[in-house]
């Protein structure tokens, strides 16, 4: 008998899982289209300043090329509706790289190589592309993303941290991160009567059919998006982006079907990036580690184009305890793409730093950094002063101190040593808020006793299709197999981005709450027979969601990490890499690891590796590609765990998850260069901790032999 | 991309014959650097000449000992004999620490060799390169320089030679068989690729056309003690931004002889002759090991970001003599 309950918590392959990997699941630009032209986009090779002059007629003469656009020919997008999306309306060139024209084409080899003929002529202007804390633009915004207020203040920071026993007062450094989800941007888009259709790599298409119909000022109906397997994103697709307007203002122009997709190189930059960081950090405790002040300072860039401010600060605000608080965030405009979302904005760069800080702090006192989160672990929110739903922030440093084998671990840095290998291990404390939008969702009932789910929720390869699918069956209360989902067409119920941690969140309260009502409708229906037809029924939880109490909401975790560091030239490997979270119910273990994983993944690549290397005579990042800008490879760690505790939370929703997208990459980084910190001794407070910081250091103490160890 | 024509030669004369009739013709090996720079404008073959199909594919022991590696030999290929492996462990490991399985897999031993800098600025069209655009400037030169040069360059380039393996053969003293229009050659490794002077543009010695046949390495009993280390800013899948190759001979703890070359400091594989010169005739130590690799770098000129690369090139040459003098031990 099969049991007609309990599919969430239960292991289950991606349900695409075979599509994808025998290429069978198609993505933006592989659905075959009839007449299909290929366009190719053109970037600027100015940094600031207008076009005065566009040649098409070398690109144009090259046989199978259809069309240039540019800003002098181009079909009219409606101005407001958002400065980095007015592509191909105005010669002004904001950035290096933006897009300054597209070429159409019977084939994708002619439009690249009518792409390279295309002649413009600017005339320049200064740029500023560096980002400093002395930079004399900086200013404080009015909001930080998404909207929280830019400074708060709590207490008398000042007296409060001039009166410590022990104080910690350190700047750290994050350099530009790029997104690269695997399939980069792309669009095929089409025209047909007035309407808009396009196949579009995105986190979300109903929001993105909602610009699309601003900008083409069109009625939303008039635009379909249609987004069924998305090969990543890690929040640069977020939002409509260059690449889907430029496919549809190429399709009207051609008049034909268009595909377009970015390349590499073209990712880093025009479709967001994390924004690079110069954080403060001060903290005030007594000589037992009990914090009675806390200041993080977080200065970030924007473009010339639009605001963005990376919310780095924030994480301070409800980590850890402290009476007298401050946070500040100053941002520049400088001439360089807009920033945006990337995994945990604000979150990864701000734990990064405060949870270095921490690290430092437990040094200085002389304390362990576990018991110095425990010891700072409050009971209420420190700024909203309410309780949390659940705080299990200590469960997961206790839990994870014991699997981890922390215990009788020696805090001196710089003393373990394994033949070349200097060893060392860190711990840090995570937390991302867990919120949830509003959606629509809706669920048929069918004559056979199957069951459709529709909700226009994106699945960026995290398994969600697969998780609204268990939470589905669940509420309905049937087994898997009589259910159907749809996801990934705006043409279904209304639903918010895959972003935030908010997805599952979100659409399986959509789901559940359209479930629910069909069962209602079931059990009132005469004889409970299904009519032929089916028997639909649609919600949406925009009140629900929007009645929801203002309480401190979050998921939590602790990473732990032993890295071991070459002696004589600096590589630094990372044996074991081990998190433990806390994040409400877990829908399917299966994608929840792939996910905590991917995160703290990242969030090693970011320690170790990742890194835009700007050129400010250019204004762009030179190392634009996946042999130059590297990215964590299996080789360099060689065992990495994720772990959750049981969690029940009824104040969340009514799945009661919260989320694991973008805990795993919170606070990863800063276990990994503690742990740096005490196989060497070295603090590098500028990411990424590349060999030739650490070689140089060495260098400075008297090489690799400094601590007194033998060679 | 430019539109390019595409042939498969029948043997080695009609591939010289084409790139000699043809200025715009290229030859085509595993493909894994070329049709990138295709992809990127850096390079716009009209014909690409694809000589893997050439009988060019075998190893085979020479007649006195040492190797003759046919030009299309795969790098993994090459990597896996277990002659290469017994009585060349560098070149194995310089094989093995390149690039990835799938690149290895596609990379023959002739374009390896022949593979061009990936200096960031050589790669993109719209900065300033005099390799990639002679008389255009150098954009690399006070630029971002972590990964270049630090020995050898002029103000006209900085970049380096990306290979591994061209490393481990200048430290075997390998010789490249080469076929020009006008007949067979021999050209040293050692003499194969050019520091850039006032012609960046002009990688190797060879003459357009030259097209390399096979690669024969001399007997070199030693090389059984032989190794590569190589560093890089990731542990698979990266260039390197340091490697040595060491081989090392010695009578009791003194040093008979020693051959050592240095990669990623130089617009060529760096052949440490004033290292192993003041090496020879001396009793083997970390300390003589470290005043060789002084020595030899000397003469390094580090740009803006890259001074580290002195004392990791001085660290490495430690290890990897050290490493060898211990492994003779009993």
């Amino acid at each position: 008998m099969s049991a007609p309950v309990g599919a969430v918590g239960r292991e289950h392959p991606r349900l695409e899982g075979q599509d994808k990997v025998t290429g069978a699941a198609r993505y933006a630009v592989e659905y075959p289209v009839e007449d299909v032209t290929y366009g190719w986009a053109v970037p600027a090779a100015a940094t600031r300043g207008r076009i005065v002059r566009v040649d098409a007629a070398p690109a144009l003469a090259l046989p199978g090329v259809l069309d240039v656009l540019h800003h002098g020919n181009a079909p009219r997008l409606t101005p407001g509706v958002d400065a980095d999306l007015f592509l191909l309306q105005e010669p002004t060139v904001h950035y290096r790289g933006q897009f300054v024209a597209v070429v159409v084409a019977e084939s994708i080899e002619t439009a690249r190589e009518a792409a390279r003929l295309v002649r413009i002529d600017y005339d320049t202007e200064p740029h500023s592309t560096v980002l400093s804390e002395h930079h004399p633009g900086l200013y404080r915004p009015d909001k930080v993303n998404p909207s929280y207020p830019a400074d708060t203040e709590d207490g008398d920071f000042d007296a409060g941290f001039a009166a410590a026993e022990v104080r910690i007062d350190a700047t750290y450094r994050t350099p530009a991160y790029h997104n690269n989800p695997m399939e980069p941007h792309a669009t095929t888009a089409r025209w047909q009567d007035g309407r808009l259709l396009v196949h579009d790599s995105n986190q979300g298409s109903s929001p993105v059919q909602a610009t699309l119909a601003e900008l083409f000022a069109l009625p939303r109906e008039a635009v379909r998006v249609v987004a069924e397997h998305v090969g990543g994103g890690f929040g640069s697709k977020g939002y409509a982006k260059a690449a889907v307007v430029l496919a549809a203002l190429a399709a009207r122009q051609v008049d034909r079907p268009v595909r377009l997709a970015l390349t590499r190189q073209q990712l880093f930059g025009p479709i967001g990036y994390r924004t690079p960081t110069i954080q403060r950090v001060r903290l005030g405790a007594d000589a037992d580690g009990r914090i009675a002040a806390v200041c993080h300072d977080a200065i970030s860039q924007t473009s010339t184009l639009t605001e963005f401010t990376e919310q780095a600060a924030v994480y301070t605000r409800s980590m850890y305890a402290g009476r007298h608080r401050r946070t500040t965030h100053r941002v520049v405009r400088l001439d360089v793409p807009t920033p945006f979302w990337m995994r945990a904005p604000g979150e990864c760069p701000g734990a990064y730093a405060l949870e270095s800080a921490m690290d430092e702090l437990a040094t200085a006192c002389g304390l362990d950094p576990v018991e110095l989160r425990i010891r700072n672990d409050p009971t209420v929110d420190p700024e909203q002063k309410q309780p949390f739903t659940s705080r299990n922030l200590v469960a997961c440093l206790r839990d994870g101190a014991r699997r981890f084998g922390w215990a009788d671990r020696d805090p001196t840095p710089g003393v373990r040593r394994d033949g070349r290998w200097l060893v060392g291990t860190g711990v840090a404390g995570a937390s991302y808020p867990a919120r949830a939008r509003a959606a629509a969702a809706a669920a048929t009932a069918a004559p056979d006793g199957t069951f459709e789910v529709r909700i226009n929720a994106t699945d960026i390869g995290t398994g969600a299709r697969t998780a609204l699918w268990q939470v589905a069956a669940d509420a309905l209360g049937v087994p898997v197999d009589r259910v159907a989902i749809r996801v990934g067409d705006s043409d279904l119920p209304a639903a918010g981005v895959a972003g935030g941690s908010m997805g599952t969140a979100s659409w399986s309260w959509a789901v559940i709450r359209a479930c629910e009502g069909l069962r209602d409708r079931l059990r009132q229906a005469p004889g409970g027979a299904v009519p032929a037809d089916g028997v639909t029924v649609e919600v949406s939880t925009a009140d629900e969601v929007r009645a929801q109490r203002p309480l401190p909401r979050y998921a939590y975790g602790a990473h732990f990490c032993e890295v071991r560091v070459d002696a004589d030239t600096g590589e630094v490997r990372v044996p074991r890499l081990l998190g433990v979270f806390a994040a409400g119910r877990v829908v399917n273990p299966t994608t929840a690891r792939s996910q905590l994983i991917g995160g703290m993944t990242m969030g090693m690549s970011m320690a170790l590796h990742e890194e835009g290397v700007l050129d400010e005579r250019y204004g762009d990042w030179v190392n634009h590609d996946f042999a130059m800008y590297h990215i964590s490879g299996c080789a360099d760690v060689e065992r990495i765990e994720a772990y959750w505790l049981p969690e029940e939370d009824p104040d969340l929703n009514p799945a009661g998850v919260k989320g694991l997208g973008e805990i795993g990459i919170v606070g990863a980084a800063a276990a990994i260069t503690s742990a740096v910190h005490h196989a060497t001794g070295v603090r590098v407070r500028d990411l990424p901790v590349r060999l030739d910081k650490l070689l140089e250091e060495q260098a400075e103490d008297g090489g690799s032999n400094r601590d007194g160890v033998p060679p | 991309m430019r539109a390019f024509r595409y042939h498969r030669p029948a043997d080695v004369t009609e591939a010289v014959a084409l790139l000699d009739a043809d200025p715009e013709a290229a030859y085509l090996g595993g493909g894994t650097n070329l049709v990138d720079l295709m992809k990127l404008g850096v390079q716009r073959p009209g014909l690409l000449v694809d000589v893997t199909g050439l009988p060019l594919d075998t190893v085979e022991p020479g007649p006195d000992g040492g190797l003759r590696i046919g030009a299309t030999v795969r790098n993994s290929d090459l990597a896996a004999r277990p002659l290469v492996r017994r009585d060349y462990p560098l070149l194995a490991r310089a094989l093995l620490d390149a690039a990835s399985g799938q690149v290895r897999n596609m990379a023959t031993t002739g374009g390896n060799l022949l593979q061009r800098t990936r200096c960031a600025y050589f790669q993109d069209t719209a900065k300033a390169c005099n390799k990639r655009e002679p008389g255009t400037g150098c954009a690399a030169l006070h630029g971002q320089n972590r990964e270049l040069a630090i020995l050898g360059w002029s103000e006209r380039c900085v970049a380096t030679h990306p290979s591994d393996l061209a490393v481990a053969l200048v430290a075997l003293d390998a010789v490249a068989e080469v076929r020009e229009p006008d007949g067979p050659r021999d050209v040293r490794l050692t003499e194969l690729h050019r520091t850039p002077g006032h012609h960046p543009e002009r990688e190797t010695t060879l003459p357009r056309g030259a097209l390399i046949t096979a690669v024969r390495v001399p007997p070199l009993p030693f090389a059984r003690r032989s190794t590569y280390l190589k560093v890089r800013d990731r542990a698979a899948f990266a260039f390197a931004v340091g490697s040595v190759a060491a081989a090392l001979d010695l009578d009791g703890d003194v040093v008979r002889d020693v051959r050592l070359a240095y990669g990623a400091v130089a617009h060529r594989p760096w052949r440490a002759y004033r290292a192993e010169e003041l090496l020879r005739g001396r009793p083997i130590t970390a300390e003589l090991a470290a005043q060789a690799a002084d020595a030899e770098l000397a003469a390094a000129r580090p740009l803006r970001h890259n001074g580290f690369k002195v004392p990791l090139i001085r660290n490495l040459t430690v290890r990897a003599l050290t490493g060898l003098a211990g492994s003779v031990r009993p």
